[in-house]
């Protein structure tokens, strides 16, 4: 954010309250701990040493949904699945992200049968898709940045009309 | 056909009327379904095949008598042995007795021939449904069940399969 | 969508205890998203106070139809449904595909891919234990266990994208060989392994094997009987350390393990602690065959040169009239199998991979059947659990080391 350069001498920095909501929440999002499938692993490779998400605030994974932002569909979702997953979503508390990890959550990759649903965007509203099977770590940690982008960008206003 | 293994399929073909097989040193049995737990017990004390391990269906559709296969791949530990056991089923509610008596694997097993084929198991404790859904119609692994294929999304069919998507609400 | 269906007592009558229906004992549901269920498994716990009076695994929520899947698509093609089985395993789940394959239509292997086939499968086995042992040490709270199991595992992810170019879903074995040879780097990279790897579980050891916490937390829990252990047909780490000395590589040799000298683990305890401990000794036996398996590497040819089967090399589709036609009918025909049935096994990290195949004379498979070993491994834990604390069950179900894809299939 580049605070220390704006503080000058006086100890006091002004900006907009959007921005410093905004800054707060990208820096400490948490994801909820919930692996599915074969992206799982991948996901927590990026929470191990070699990738160490933690230097984006992300090392807490919280198991209770009521407590975490980020939801990340990490795997393919089965029919069996898609109620629970739907439950777990409306749980979180808002503001809420999704983020699909990988082509079996982006559009049911190479499971084209009855028992996937066929991208997850149709079980709850996704933000960012990852592309992948399973996608690098690396790939994980742009996608989080790409919604940290889009955090950043939010109004007020637009909450307003979102939640109206 | 392994040469221990010759005075085995032997006796269960005399005992049984069981016709033989064989494919690339496998030895396959069929056996009639009322015959089966008789079988199994037979050759877990008798002949040591004391690990089921795999219990399987394979449906042959069209074909209805018999339409499926009940397939028991049989290992014997001290005797480094397998030996396949198949058993025959008609189209029309096809059934089965129960194996669970004899290996305790075959519970999980026959629930999951159950759930993929629609084949019952007589005596079975515990007859439910393991991997789909409860409220599930139909049996996927059945050859006349549709594989569900959805038409994949690219450039030229975006909009069209855009609107029809059903996307999920906020 | 279906909504989240509605359980009544009634439908589990016959497998709680007569107490849950007087309301004595309380009926807990653990999952399907849990932290220490590895994936999406639900139990449903019958218990009195702390203590489980029963447990009802439920299955299921990652069931993706991978074989009926597999029925619909060539026998090339079948072959990436394989790595989504058993992520843990995926090199070993192409392993048992292609031989199974091979099998049927009956295709030798050059003595090169049965090398490099047994090298990939031990590292394979190895960054597998590596994720059982970094996720069942955090369930008994050893957090450092996840980024120390997780450093060594990133390595063979490097050695499997050098060979294949993907970290996980390699599908670099192809029925009749490999993909390509591989690249000059691999020896290299092995070898720097080998060279590292002994001291890093010593490092484990020393963390756990003698931790009195950790003792504490696994011996005589889970106790699992060699006979009891068989009628459920679990294999793998989990029947030999029960006492049963079943190893299919050893008994039924593969891919040429009979060349190779390595011990098979047993231990008689049958304890969640025993289990830890076959695993910890199968990393240094694994280790054991790769380097063996790279010494005896031989030179030649990586594929078969069947053509029937197996397609020609890029650099013959330019010059060959006959490579071409090969190439074009292979990739979009595929080629016919037999109509007849086979079933063949190998030694997966959890136990016994098996796959029944059949085929009806064309280039698909009538049915594919996989044996996958986890779905047998946790049948058990309804028995083994009883007894035991809550707390505890999260160590006996992490012993088992289930991999939920391979359960569900």
């Amino acid at each position: 954010m580049g605070v220390e350069q704006k503080l000058g001498n006086m100890g006091v920095v002004t900006t907009t309250l959007e921005t410093v909501v905004n800054w707060g929440r990208t820096n400490a999002m948490w994801p909820m701990l919930f692996g599915l499938a074969c992206c799982a692993i991948e996901m927590m490779s990026a929470q191990a040493s070699s990738y160490d998400m933690s230097r984006f605030g992300m090392e807490l994974m919280r198991a209770s949904p009521r407590q975490s932002d980020l939801m990340i569909v990490a795997g393919r979702v089965s029919k069996k699945m898609g109620p629970v997953l739907r439950r777990l979503y409306d749980q979180m508390p808002e503001p809420k992200w999704v983020l699909a990890m990988g082509d079996c959550a982006s559009c049911g990759g190479v499971f084209n049968n009855y028992a996937i649903y066929q991208g997850v965007d149709e079980v709850v509203p996704v933000d960012v898709f990852v592309a992948g099977c399973p996608p690098r770590p690396e790939a994980l940690i742009h996608g989080v940045m790409t919604i940290h982008e889009k955090v950043k960008g939010e109004t007020f206003k637009q909450y307003a009309e979102k939640y109206k | 056909m392994d040469k221990k293994l010759e005075p085995i399929v032997k006796t269960i073909q005399d005992k049984f009327g069981a016709a033989l097989e064989e494919f690339r040193n496998e030895a396959h049995l069929f056996v009639k379904p009322e015959q089966i737990v008789d079988a199994l017990t037979q050759l877990r004390d008798e002949f040591n095949f004391e690990l089921l391990s795999a219990l399987t269906a394979v449906d042959y559709f069209p074909q209805e008598a018999p339409r499926f296969h009940v397939v028991y791949q049989l290992t014997s530990l001290v005797k480094n042995l397998s030996v396949q056991i198949r058993v025959p089923v008609n189209g029309s509610s096809p059934k089965v007795p129960t194996a669970t008596r004899v290996y305790d694997v075959a519970n999980w097993r026959e629930r999951e021939i159950l759930d993929m084929f629609g084949i019952e198991f007589e005596g079975h404790p515990d007859p439910r449904r393991i991997l789909s859904p409860e409220d599930m119609e139909g049996h996927p692994l059945r050859k006349d069940f549709p594989l569900g294929y959805e038409e994949p999304q690219f450039t030229f069919n975006f909009d069209e399969i855009d609107l029809r998507k059903p996307y999920a609400k906020e | 969508m279906s909504q989240i269906e509605e359980v009544s007592l009634e439908k589990f009558k016959h497998l709680v205890s007569e107490r849950a229906l007087t309301g004595e004992t309380m009926l807990l549901n653990m999952g399907p998203q849990h932290p220490s269920t590895h994936g999406v498994l639900r139990l449903l716990l019958e218990l009195d106070g702390e203590i489980v009076v029963n447990c009802i695994p439920d299955v299921g929520y990652l069931h993706t139809g991978i074989e009926k899947n597999m029925e619909a698509k060539t026998y090339q093609k079948a072959e990436v449904m394989t790595d989504r089985l058993d992520y843990m395993n995926t090199v070993g789940n192409n392993l048992a595909y292609v031989m199974a394959v091979e099998k049927l239509i009956d295709l030798d292997v050059p003595a090169r891919a049965q090398g490099l086939r047994v090298i990939l499968t031990e590292l394979q086995r190895i960054a597998s234990h590596l994720v059982w042992l970094g996720t069942s040490g955090l369930d008994l709270a050893a957090m450092s266990m996840f980024l120390y199991c997780f450093r060594e595992r990133e390595q063979i992810l490097d050695i499997f994208e050098l060979v294949s170019g993907q970290r996980m879903m390699t599908t670099y074995f192809r029925p009749g060989g490999v993909w390509r040879d591989v690249p000059v780097e691999f020896e290299k990279a092995v070898r720097d392994f080998i060279k590292i790897f002994p001291k890093r579980v010593d490092e484990y050891e020393s963390l756990l094997t003698k931790n009195p916490l950790f003792i504490d937390r696994t011996v005589g829990l889970g106790k699992l009987d060699g006979a009891v252990a068989l009628s459920y047909g679990v294999t793998g780490p989990p029947l030999r350390a029960s006492g049963v000395n079943w190893d299919l590589r050893k008994a039924r040799p593969y891919c040429g393990y009979e060349q190779y000298d390595f011990n098979v683990p047993v231990l008689n305890d049958g304890d969640v602690y025993a289990r830890y401990l076959v695993r910890i000794q199968e990393l240094r036996e694994s280790l054991k065959i790769v380097e063996q398996a790279l010494n005896k590497l031989p030179l030649g040819p990586v594929r078969s040169d069947n053509r029937k089967f197996v397609p020609p090399p890029r650099s013959e589709i330019g010059v060959s009239m006959e490579s071409l036609i090969h190439h074009f009918k292979l990739w979009t025909e595929g080629f016919p199998a037999p109509k007849a049935s086979i079933y063949s096994a190998i030694e997966s990290p959890r136990g016994e991979m098996g796959l029944l195949l059949e085929g009806d004379g064309g280039p698909k498979p009538l049915r594919v059947h996989l044996r996958t070993p986890s779905f047998d491994n946790l049948a058990v834990l309804s028995q083994i659990v009883k007894g035991h604390l809550v707390a505890d069950l999260v160590a006996i179900l992490s012993s088992i080391d289930i991999v939920l894809g391979d359960i569900d299939r």
